[in-house]
């Protein structure tokens, strides 16, 4: 990787305030924080929670109906949760238009790197529309890598993928967040954010219910004063616990 | 926006039953409406200049008239005439378009008619200027005028025929005759031979007249003979009337190349907006707009580069077609940039258009059916005739025809091919137009293609 995080600024991403409304639907309520530089965090909450509409703010895909964000926009890398990807293409054909949409000084390099990283070189050829769903959002990923962003917003990246494409991609990204690429991804697999994130961000009904380390997340279920609170054996059931105890 | 071009063509290239249906389906519905609009070929326009002066169109047939006038309204029925007052501004029509011919009748026809039938002297001619630089139209009016031209032709002959053989009757067996307005008997030729066998009788055989009469009955004899045969020689007198035909290197009359025009551009329209909505669609059904919307492309951009592929495209599947249809129909190839001209400023406008119906549409189907829900109506009122409804529709319909491409494009195409008016230049000034305005229609569209 040729960045380096002396090039990046201190704080790459600030949010104040963001709040997002879908009709009588309240997707975002008031959402504060700020990401540090080679940062990894983890966003969690149930479906609905309001994960995609974050990272979709983040990406500077959908506006926020107030409140403030500061940096990333659209210099940040982007995986939706839905690939976003031409089927009529090639793997090496999608990888190489974005590459020149992006305006890279090197497009054809570029597509060299994601090939060889996704592991998908035997299949550059192929026509996206019929790869299998994992390797459709292997390319889907490396789409969002191309330019390689100061800041990598994932939307439940590993959803489709095996375990030892999980394990590929998270070598990656860990390898990244080395160079100092901040990255927020989402997931279900509490045991990814328990691994591979230094933050995670619990989200509920469009509310930033907690915000810390995992083990703080232990910690704070542990200590909580309500009704049923006491330690838990693993981050999933203190995650439950915390939500119950927050009446979701 | 050129990667993005070059993508959508490979996605194109990859879809071939898509694009064989998108281009077979269009000129084969465009190809039948044009036959639709041109065909039975109805009466072609011909210029028509009658030298003869009211009321002198009387031939005299020993006792009977015959109204040449009556016969040229004849000759009319099967023409579309449009009169003019001159030879000079009837051969002006051939040249100028406006008519496929031109048929000219002499003051002196009926003179001349008169002539052949009592003396067997003269040449009844009509003349007929026609237009060559359209070889199929040529033949059509000249087949349309010449037939016409018989039937006439055997009207009077017949006529001619009859007004003998009842004159021959009379001679044969007499009866009462109008001459100048006065009745008058007629003896005939076998009452005169009775009474001169008669007269015969009654005389002595050795009388020195007998030889005298006998010879006179025997010519009667003769004569009664003669003449009833001649009754069915009488039929062959021929053609009375000569139709002298006149070359003239006129423009291609509107009528063929104003079909293939329609045919064309009902083509373009459909495979401009399809594409252009359809491809637009896209690229959200494959969830890539939002990635190109974060500043890879803008949206001036996306709609600029969908309206480019759909109109370019388009003006090529048309030009195609146009060359197929001038196999059958004249068009000008020695215009053929100024086709590029109209076929690619149409295929803009109509690509414009699409792209509005594809950002309301959001989705490839809804895209697609919306675009070819609304081309046929489009078509279809730039089409009706004024003529054909009352004042008030006539001027809604106008209204819709001039804020849609559809006739201004039919306009453009129609001149490029022909030369011919309607003038080119602000045919095309009005595609262009029309394409800036559905582009801002198209870019207030994107707002809700936008939304998730
Ligand atoms: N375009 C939209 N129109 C209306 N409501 C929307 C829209 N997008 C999201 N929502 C609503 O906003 C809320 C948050 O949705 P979001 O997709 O962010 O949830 P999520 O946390 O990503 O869920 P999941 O885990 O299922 O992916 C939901 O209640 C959803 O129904
Ligand atoms: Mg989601």
């Amino acid at each position: 990787m040729s960045t380096t995080a002396s090039t990046k600024p201190r704080a790459p991403l600030t949010a104040r305030a963001l709040s997002k409304r879908f009709g009588a639907r309240v997707a975002l309520r008031e959402l504060s924080f700020e990401l540090a530089p080679g940062e990894r965090v983890g966003i969690v909450g149930p479906n609905g929670a309001g994960k995609t509409t974050l990272l979709s703010i983040l990406a500077g895909v959908l506006a926020p109906d107030h409140g403030d964000l500061i940096g990333s926009g659209r210099r940040a890398g982007w995986v939706p949760q839905q690939p976003s990807l031409y089927s009529k293409l090639s793997v090496a054909e999608n990888l190489r238009l974005f590459a020149r949409l992006e305006r890279l000084a090197e497009p054809d390099a570029a597509v060299e790197r994601m090939l060889e990283q996704t592991g998908l070189r035997d299949r550059a050829n192929d026509e996206v529309g019929r790869l299998s769903g994992g390797n459709r959002q292997r390319v889907n990923i490396a789409i969002g890598l191309l330019a390689e962003p100061p800041v990598l917003l994932l939307d439940e990246p590993t959803a489709a993928l095996d375990p030892s494409q999980r394990e590929r991609l998270w070598e990656f990204i860990s390898s990244l967040g080395d160079d100092g690429t901040t990255v927020v991804f989402s997931t279900h697999d509490v045991s990814e954010v328990e691994r591979h994130a230094h933050r995670v961000m619990l989200l509920a009904e469009g509310e930033l219910l907690f915000s810390g380390t995992p083990g703080e997340l232990e910690r704070a279920v542990a200590d909580g004063s309500a009704p049923g609170a006491g330690r838990s054996a693993d981050l999933e059931s203190a995650l439950l616990r915390f939500l119950k105890l927050h009446g979701h | 926006m050129r990667w993005l071009l070059i993508k959508d063509l490979q996605i194109l290239r990859r879809s071939p039953l898509l694009v064989a249906l998108l281009i077979v389906y269009p000129v084969a519905i465009s190809l039948l409406i044009g036959f639709a609009l041109s065909s039975p070929p109805g009466k072609p326009k011909v210029a028509f200049y009658d030298q003869v002066p009211r009321g002198q169109g009387i031939v005299r047939l020993g006792s009977q008239r015959l109204n040449v006038g009556g016969y040229a309204s004849d000759l009319l029925s099967s023409i579309q005439p449009i009169r003019v007052r001159s030879l000079a501004a009837a051969t002006a029509d051939v040249r100028g378009g406006r008519a496929l011919a031109a048929l000219v009748i002499p003051a002196d026809l009926p003179a001349q008619i008169q002539g052949l039938i009592q003396e067997g002297v003269g040449s009844p001619t009509v003349q007929l200027y026609l237009n060559t630089s359209d070889p199929i139209e040529r033949e059509f009016v000249d087949q349309a005028i010449t037939a016409r031209v018989t039937q006439v032709e055997q009207a009077v002959s017949k006529q001619v025929l009859r007004v003998a053989v009842d004159d021959l009757q009379e001679v044969l067996n007499g009866g009462r005759v109008q001459i100048l307005d006065q009745s008058v008997s007629l003896l005939g030729l076998r009452n005169a031979r009775t009474i001169v066998s008669g007269t015969l009788r009654s005389l002595p055989a050795g009388s020195p007249l007998r030889p005298a009469l006998r010879r006179v009955i025997d010519f009667a004899d003769l004569a009664i003979e003669g003449l009833g045969f001649a009754s069915p020689v009488l039929g062959s007198i021929g053609s009375p009337l000569t139709v002298q035909r006149f070359e003239l290197a006129g423009r291609t009359t509107p009528t063929a190349t104003y079909a293939a025009a329609i045919a064309v551009v009902v083509s373009l329209m459909f495979v401009a907006m399809l594409l252009a909505a359809g491809m637009l669609a896209v690229e959200r059904s494959e969830n890539a707009y939002p990635r190109l919307a974060r500043g890879l492309v803008s949206t001036p951009a996306l709609l600029a580069e969908k309206t480019l592929l759909a109109g370019g495209l388009a003006a090529v599947t048309a030009l195609l077609m146009a060359a197929g249809v001038s196999a059958f129909v004249h068009l000008d190839w020695g215009r053929l940039e100024l086709w590029a001209l109209a076929l690619g400023f149409g295929g803009l406008a109509f690509g414009a258009l699409g792209t509005a119906l594809g950002a309301l549409a959001r989705e490839v189907s809804a895209a697609s059916l919306m675009a070819f829900g609304v081309s046929l109506p489009i078509a279809f009122m730039a089409l009706v005739p004024a003529s054909a409804v009352s004042a008030t529709l006539a001027s809604v319909l106008d209204a819709v025809a001039f804020a849609f491409p559809f006739r201004a494009a039919l306009q453009a195409a129609s001149s490029a091919f022909s030369g011919g008016p309607p003038a080119l230049v602000p045919a095309l000034a009005h595609l262009a137009a029309l394409s800036l305005v559905f582009g801002a229609l198209a870019t207030l569209a994107m707002r809700r293609f936008a939304k998730r």
